[in-house]
């Protein structure tokens, strides 16, 4: 048995709502399968499961806020008996005493008993959270007494007709959007501040010519449909991951006094959300990956990122982040590590400078990588290398 | 196909991708990146919706003509049919 937990995305998640599960009890699951949708101050994210096997127990019903780790389900290995006292345990599972001892927040949840289990649908149970409607008092007229959208309507009717409850919800709607950005801002605060005051940061930065590339791509999306198209950044995020297979040092973490380089390559890519604040979600294996493979994985990543739907997989799986602000017309990236990780990569934008080879000048495009490095962790020397390796591979650029 | 009519089109377009644009506040000489805030990704999926919508196929060399409201309406006017 194993148990599904409330996932920590991000340093100063305390809590989250499970907003919907995607399986239900006796159900089969495999390792990386989306299992629920939880929200957090981050949007909604996807949480992936981590095992094989069959959902045992669903110990957490949606709308239910629960701190970080508290057990959400039971995951019963394939071929493991369920237990016999499955019943009896419900009642006294950890996670029921974990939310007990929690401090609780004053902010009315919809109240869902979980003594008195109550049938209800999925979209019916998101419609009763929208308009604040307390499910114990809605009679079901679904199968089983199950609670349907349009019991949930008829209740949002009746409640509204005597006593003045729904008027509040324009507000608290504004109020959750609202909420959501000051998440972002308290996220990112936590992260940054913790970076700034734990991680002795180095810096290094380099020139690198870009005309060999960039010749060479304009080439390569002059025979493709404008759908077909990659943009310089996919080079970049490339060029890094192959940088990284060269020199390992870098992408990893530093956990409780110890640098631990990891072997996949999971490349963050910092993606700015327009009303403000940025997400670094993960593309995963992005060594492993065509630059076709790779445009596609940005592509949907940037659309779920600014549409709130991510995995918790991707919050949490970076190995190293790259911050590209280059279309925003700045030269130089000072970048912040995020931690745990131990290096972050800039780039800025291509500009065409003077550029002096073999005792020639020439005009050039010509962009600056920067490298922010834990110094815990790396050296320098370690650090300059691979930034060199950024370049080689960029100067390679036919075999990215 | 009338200057309006691209005008409108674009706008459409456009706000699609910055849904919370004010696009009456945009002036034709306005740099849509800079203005709307639109990187390179949002500017590609701009490319791809006036390919879906106005079937003009527009090179990556001449991307550098579609900065503004004005240089848009007018590279339209001259390869719409």
């Amino acid at each position: 048995m194993a148990e599904f937990r409330m996932p920590s995305l991000g340093a100063d998640m305390e809590d989250g709502i499970l907003v919907e599960w995607k399986v239900k009890t006796g159900d089969h699951v495999k390792r990386g399968d989306i299992i629920a949708e939880v929200e957090t101050q981050k949007g909604i994210i996807e949480v992936e499961v981590f095992e094989d096997g069959v959902v045992d127990q669903i110990l957490v019903q949606p709308g239910e806020k629960v701190p970080v780790g508290t057990a959400l389900a039971i995951i019963r290995a394939e071929g493991e008996e369920e237990r016999p006292e499955t019943a009896e345990a419900k009642k006294t599972t950890p996670s029921t005493e974990e939310k007990k001892a929690a401090p609780e927040k004053p902010k009315p949840q919809p109240a869902i008993k979980r003594e008195k289990r109550i049938r209800i649908s999925p979209l019916a149970r998101r419609f009763a959270a929208e308009l604040a409607i307390d499910l114990s008092k809605v009679d079901g007229t679904g199968p089983d007494g199950a609670i349907n959208r349009a019991d949930v309507e008829r209740a949002a009717a009746r409640a509204k007709k005597p006593e003045k409850h729904v008027p509040e919800q324009p507000p608290e709607k504004k109020e959750r959007a609202a909420g959501f950005h000051e998440g972002i801002r308290k996220a990112i605060a936590a992260a940054m501040a913790r970076s700034n005051r734990e991680i002795p940061h180095y810096y290094l930065e380099t020139r690198i010519d870009m005309s060999r590339a960039l010749k060479g791509l304009e080439t390569e999306n002059r025979k493709r449909s404008v759908k077909e198209r990659i943009l310089p950044a996919v080079l970049l995020i490339k060029a890094v991951a192959l940088a990284l297979g060269d020199v390992p040092a870098l992408n990893g973490y530093w956990i409780d006094g110890v640098h631990r380089p990891q072997e996949a390559i999971h490349i963050g890519f910092a993606i700015s959300l327009r009303q403000g604040g940025l997400v670094t979600p993960a593309i995963h294996h992005a060594d492993l990956k065509s630059l076709d493979e790779l445009m596609e994985a940005l592509r949907d990543l940037i659309i779920r990122t600014r549409a709130g739907r991510l995995r918790s997989s991707e919050m949490t799986d970076s190995t190293i982040t790259i911050t590209n602000l280059g279309d925003i017309g700045v030269e130089t990236v000072y970048g912040v590590i995020y931690p745990p990780q131990v290096a972050l990569t800039g780039f800025g934008r291509i500009t065409e400078q003077p550029w002096v080879e073999n005792g020639m000048i020439g005009i050039r495009p010509v962009l600056t990588a920067t490298l922010a490095g834990d110094h815990r962790a790396t050296d320098g020397h370690t650090g300059a290398r691979f930034l060199d390796a950024i370049n080689k591979h960029l100067q390679d650029w036919e075999k990215l | 196909m009338n200057e309006e009519q691209i005008r409108k089109t674009i706008v459409d377009v456009l706000g699609q991708i910055a849904p919370e644009a004010d696009f009456d506040e945009l002036s034709p000489d306005d740099n849509i990146q800079k203005t709307l805030d639109i990187d390179s990704f949002d500017f590609l999926n701009f490319i791809i919706g006036l390919n879906d919508k106005l079937g003009v196929d527009i090179p990556e060399s001449d991307y550098g003509q579609l900065a503004t409201p004005a240089k848009i309406i007018s590279y339209i006017s001259a390869h719409v049919e």
